[in-house]
């Protein structure tokens, strides 16, 4: 009975003390997400990268289905961020251009990892 | 959000196990090699003498080798992929040692005149060398080498008896159905 009170109380506007929904932890935060590496064909590229030690321009752009400009697009974006580094040479006459990932790479996708595993973890202990 | 976050985490792990594996390997050179190893398990039980049946069997190993090794060149090359790529090195790594010790095994046994123990040899260190591979490849392989050892230890039972059977559904058989699920599954 008293329990029921309570619950009826709980319910009555200003009577309660409303609940303050749980904060998700810093990790969690959308501000803190690379957004440069939260892009699908980034993220593709970076992952692709971190599983081999180079890739070039015709591997990555078959394994992951892409075409030439969007390559270099988004290739150049992550270059220029510092995650990535662009070799160019020649393999006989063929012009050939590889990419490594840089440690800053590697940093950045661990990160990256570390905040889904958080959001996911939130989730998890929210319910 | 959650939601979204372990698709993404899904979606890296899927782009990374593609980006290591070894993919160049030949469903349609498995077939003809499968095709080869059929046919010499048929000539081969017509072997009057042992060093005919062994002639016949190493015959086929030196027709059937630059096939396996052309069929992966042209795979690689339809596909873009780098036949000296990390994840096609670390193949190499995981399926030469293998074949390298059957062949040592294989002059040492020969030597000895030990040929009844050579069918359960090759059956099982190919398929160990397969097994090896699988690591750094698709996953199917695993199920080829596996078989390919399961074959071995029959042999190994029955040692002397129904070499060209044992030979037969692992180089004949076990080739040719893997080759048409390699082909059909993992383009050619």
């Amino acid at each position: 009975m008293a329990a029921r009170r309570n619950a009826a109380a709980a319910e009555r506007p200003g009577t309660a003390r409303r609940a303050r929904p749980a904060q998700p932890p810093a990790a969690t935060h959308a501000a803190n997400l690379d957004r440069l590496i939260h892009d699908r064909t980034r993220l593709a590229i970076i992952s692709a990268l971190a599983a081999s030690s180079s890739l070039t321009f015709t591997e990555l752009k078959h394994l992951l289905d892409l075409s030439d400009g969007n390559l270099s697009v988004h290739a150049r974006k992550l270059e220029d961020a510092g995650y990535v580094t662009c070799t160019k040479g020649f393999e006989g006459r063929l012009p050939r251009t590889e990419f490594a990932l840089t440690d800053a790479g590697h940093r950045a996708l661990r990160q990256y990892l570390d905040h889904m595993e958080a959001i996911i973890k939130h989730a998890r202990t929210k319910r | 959000m959650h939601e979204r976050a372990a698709e993404s985490i899904e979606f890296i792990r899927e782009t990374m196990v593609r980006s290591a594996s070894f993919t160049a390997v030949p469903g349609q050179g498995g077939v003809a090699m499968g095709a080869i190893g059929v046919l010499t398990a048929v000539v081969a039980s017509q072997a009057t003498t042992p060093e005919r049946w062994l002639a016949t069997w190493l015959s086929a190993a030196v027709i059937a080798s630059p096939i396996g090794l052309a069929a992966t060149i042209l795979k690689a090359r339809r596909h873009h992929v780098a036949l000296w790529s990390a994840s096609g090195r670390r193949f190499m790594q995981g399926f030469l040692p293998s074949i390298a010790a059957g062949a040592a095994l294989t002059l040492a046994l020969v030597r000895a005149d030990r040929i009844e123990l050579l069918p359960a040899t090759w059956l099982l260190l190919y398929g160990a060398g397969i097994l090896a591979g699988a690591t750094a490849s698709i996953s199917v392989l695993t199920w080829v080498g596996a078989l390919f050892m399961v074959l071995g230890v029959g042999a190994v039972a029955t040692v002397g008896q129904w070499p060209d059977l044992w030979l037969g559904a692992g180089f004949g058989g076990l080739q040719i159905i893997f080759g048409i699920i390699i082909t059909r599954k993992h383009g050619g």
